[in-house]
């Protein structure tokens, strides 16, 4: 790690000349303004990096830089000059360059061939010169690759490389690193973190974007804060380098995950935990791999009628602990016990049938078969059993009968229980999951992200039913993302990063200072007051 | 709420009549456009080659349909197709793309005529038939265990391992016949031959094969089975939505293998219905081909048992009229792929006019 020391002496080539501006951007997707009224300016050898929650604004924003997105209003500018990036060959004519957080390399090809893949046709890709290039690159940079590997057969860290390596030989001044560290050690972080300063030193700007606090501060040299679209707060070079680490990720907290003035906290719902123990979670382990976090001795406990919540920023671990709770995902080691017996073996029905469920956040793709009827969807979880099948014969008045008690109770809109499900909205077929989660005896029910993506009512409608779900006894483990809804619905809070569960926090009501104690966990910062459980 | 608005008028759209275009004229353009535009098309070829095209047209319909042993025949025919077909509609539905439905077909047809004439004396005449239609599903579900095992278990795709083992399937049974099971009477490398008297019995004072009433009720079994019990829906689940399979606790793999075996175990006994049949024994140099010829059919059906069964009638008797016509009119027998070929591609059309039209008008 860069002392801070170190870090002041790098922040010298700041107040570099402007070489991208983002003039009062805005964006607007279907019922959410994804980038409010946002300007930005990117200066010549600045880190620049931009922090904030799920669905701040972030990737919307790179988006607009890489030529996917063209603003609603306002505009942009590169070199001072008004500028439309129209296409991705355009951002990239214009000298920016983006390195997404998956690879967009072919990993068949050889490294040589990935460097000069988007060329023009037309340019006959010579070896000699692009070994004269990285010869260049290699003194400059300290970035050597070889050349004729194949791509796939290195490591995730050398990939990324040669996505920077590819930007510089475009000769790109501004470089966009989505999420670079998310995927790598580390020790492969902090040599990522070298490489952006050596870029920088030579002129080039970098956008970092990141929720690794310390990161940003050790990396960056200017740090800007997106809320809501919205840009919360910005700390300047010179602000930067006068904090210490903690008092700069204690003034980022508070822009990331502070109340604006002008909304109130959330009303709380008022607890209906029991005594007893339901869902006992003990050292649960899962496989890992490049693309999927594994999870790491993860403990918790549930009692009945209690809501836990799990925080986290989206894919730290969530959706594989909500598959291994449901039996959907093999567990290496560690023990769950569901109303006092061993679970952990047992396949996904059998846990169903004994009162465990699990609505999924994804509706379309995992959730229900968009071709087939509602009512078909209704009972997918219970095919072949009685009464809906009998003796292995299905009874379609049954089916039908109970897929509108099921529409009704749960008001859901659709012409007819014959209806393709994916023909209804997504609020709509939240609901039908909700019907079939909840049907029979349920125990307990994980619900991941319930919210997501629904519309205003809808939330409403959900969370109200989850406060239901849980004063009729039922324990609940609700996984979210975002904070208010944690803290208004949660009795305990649970913080998972990195597959691991950093703290379980009571829902003291303390409003402000919990949730930057929250937001602290979630960004990977350790806690002393939590208590472990 | 625009959404749901949206949906909730839509099916009122789809069951009133369509504004702007009859349901004739969706017939038209959909069903019977397509079916002349391909006689059409194929006759002009036939006068590039210089065959007047209504002689060609006259003959198949005179044979295949029209005169009583042309009909027989066609309807002898349809028998192992259907197998095919019952084969075909489990895979597809369960998304399972099993196109080595000849390799298994043949396969089954040598378990057959290996057995069935050897047991002929030493079981009662329906137990003969019995074990062989038996010993042939083993034999072209043993096919599909290496495809079937590569798909559940490690994703290998399903397509190419199935045609490569086809390949594998018909030089195997092709060697089989040479090597093994070569009938010491004849000088033809060729199976021992089932007697005529103890093939499956024929139909009434027809020359009809009884294989088409089984074949009828596999296809009219495996629809039922796909669309009315659990294990159907199962499958269908899996074959839509693999993820959601999952999620809702079913064992992809496991299913996965079942389809496999039923698959290829209907197409074994398409064989066997063929040999058993009609046949009598496998020559050497036998290979009907017929799994890939069904496959459009399947799909001009789109899954649905009862649409097959009428266009395999109607390809039966299109596969008998050509066979004659090319011995009149000198018309290689292949022209009848042709004619097929020219079918699928106007079906195409029609329907990919009839999507641009309905969507106009949305």
């Amino acid at each position: 790690m860069a002392q801070p020391a170190n870090a002041a002496e790098t922040l010298s080539p700041s107040g570099g000349a402007e070489l991208v501006g983002l003039v009062n951007v805005t964006k607007r997707f279907p019922g959410v303004v994804a980038v409010d009224d946002v300007s930005l300016a990117i200066n010549a050898g600045e880190v620049h990096v931009l922090l904030g929650e799920n669905g701040a604004g972030k990737s919307t924003l790179v988006g607009i830089l890489a030529g996917l997105q063209e603003p609603d209003e306002g505009h942009l500018s590169v070199n001072g000059k008004r500028t439309r990036l129209a296409s991705p060959s355009a951002s990239l004519d214009a000298g920016i360059s983006t390195v997404f957080q998956h690879s967009m390399l072919v990993p068949t090809l050889s490294v040589l061939e990935n460097l000069i893949l988007g060329a023009p046709w037309w340019q006959s890709s010579h070896r000699a010169g692009v070994e004269a290039r990285m010869d260049e690159l290699k003194r400059d940079f300290a970035l050597s690759l070889p050349l004729d590997a194949r791509t796939g057969d290195l490591s995730l860290g050398q990939q990324q490389q040669i996505e920077i390596a590819r930007a510089l030989l475009r000769d790109s001044r501004v470089l966009i690193l989505d999420e670079a560290t998310s995927m790598l050690t580390p020790q492969g972080a902090e040599e990522l973190g070298a490489r952006m300063r050596q870029l920088t030193d030579k002129g080039l700007a970098v956008i970092f974007i990141t929720h690794k606090l310390s990161e940003a501060y050790h990396f960056g040299h200017r740090i800007s804060v997106l809320k809501q679209g919205r840009l919360a707060g910005q700390l300047a070079p010179e602000a930067l380098s006068a904090l210490s680490e903690a008092e700069a990720i204690e003034q980022v907290v508070t822009m990331m995950f502070g109340r604006s003035s002008d909304s109130a906290e959330p009303i709380r719902r008022k607890t209906t935990a029991t005594a007893q123990i339901v869902l006992s979670v003990e050292g649960l382990c899962t496989e890992g791999d490049n693309d999927v976090l594994g999870l790491d001795r993860i403990t918790l406990d549930l009692k009945a009628g209690e809501i836990l919540g799990i925080a986290g920023i989206d894919g730290n671990g969530q959706k594989q602990l909500a598959e291994a709770l449901a039996g959907q995902r093999p567990v290496t080691s560690g023990r769950v016990s569901f109303d006092g017996a061993d679970i952990t073996g047992l396949s996904v029905s059998e846990r169903r049938r004994r009162g465990l469920r699990y609505l999924t956040d994804d509706r379309l793709e995992e959730g229900t078969v968009g071709a087939f009827a509602v009512a078909e969807n209704t009972v997918l979880k219970d095919i072949g059993e009685p009464p809906f099948w009998v003796s292995g014969i299905e009874r379609p008045a049954r089916i039908a009968d109970h897929a509108r008690d099921l529409i009704k109770r749960f008001a859901v809109s659709t012409p007819s229980e014959a209806t393709p499900i994916g023909r209804l909205s997504g609020g709509n077929i939240q609901k039908v999951l909700l019907g079939r989660e909840l049907t029979g005896e349920a125990k307990v029910v994980v619900f991941n992200k319930p919210t997501y993506g629904l519309d205003l009512q809808n939330i409403d409608a959900s969370r109200d039913r989850l406060g239901a779900v849980a004063a009729d006894g039922t324990g609940v483990i609700l996984i979210s993302t975002d904070l208010d809804e944690l803290m208004a619905l949660s009795d305990r809070i649970a913080v998972i990063e990195g597959g691991r569960i950093h703290g379980i926090i009571e829902n003291d009501g303390t409003g402000e200072a919990l949730r930057l104690r929250i937001g602290r966990l979630m960004a990977g910062e350790m806690d002393k007051e939590t208590v472990e459980v | 709420m625009a959404d749901e608005i949206a949906a909730s008028a839509a099916p009122e759209n789809g069951a009133g009549p369509r504004q702007g275009r009859s349901a004739f004229q969706r017939l038209l353009t959909v069903t019977i456009g397509p079916i002349v535009g391909a006689f059409l098309l194929s006759a002009v070829i036939l006068l590039l080659v210089g065959v007047n095209p209504l002689t060609y047209y006259g003959y198949i319909l005179e044979r295949g349909l029209l005169s009583g042993l042309g009909l027989e025949q066609t309807a002898t025919r349809m028998a192992p197709l259907l197998f095919l077909v019952a084969s075909l509609i489990i895979a597809f539905r369960s998304g399972i793309w099993n196109l080595g439905t000849d390799g298994q077909f043949l396969l089954g047809a040598v378990a057959a005529a290996a057995s069935a004439p050897l047991l002929v004396g030493v079981l009662p005449g329906w137990l003969v038939l019995v074990v062989g239609f038996v010993l042939a599903a083993i034999a072209g579900a043993i096919w599909s265990v290496l495809p079937a095992i590569l798909r559940a278990y490690q994703g290998v795709n399903e397509i190419i391992t199935t045609l490569m083992m086809s390949f594998l399937g018909v030089l195997m049974a092709s060697t089989l016949v040479k090597l093994v099971l070569l009938d010491p009477g004849t000088t033809v490398p060729q199976t021992r031959t089932l007697p005529v008297a103890d093939r499956l019995p024929r139909l009434f004072d027809t020359s009809i094969s009884s294989g088409l009433i089984w074949g009828l009720v596999a296809v009219v079994a495996v629809h039922l089975m796909m669309t009315r019990t659990s294990f159907g829906m199962r499958l269908r689940v899996v074959g839509a939505n693999p993820a959601a399979a999952t999620h809702a606790g079913l064992s992809v793999p496991l299913l996965t293998v079942a389809v496999f075996g039923l698959s290829a175990g209907f197409a074994g006994l398409a064989g066997a219905a063929d040999i058993l049949g009609v046949q009598g024994n496998v020559r050497a140099d036998w290979n009907p081909a017929y799994g890939l010829m069904v496959i459009p059919l399947v799909f001009l059906a789109r899954f649905n048992g009862y649409a097959s069964i009428v266009l395999v009638f109607f390809y039966s008797a299109l596969l008998i009229g050509s066979e004659s016509a090319a011995r009149r009119l000198g018309v290689p027998q292949d022209f009848t792929l042709v004619l097929v070929a020219s079918l699928l591609i106007c079906l195409g059309l029609g329907e990919y006019i009839d999507h641009k039209k309905s969507r106009k008008e949305r």
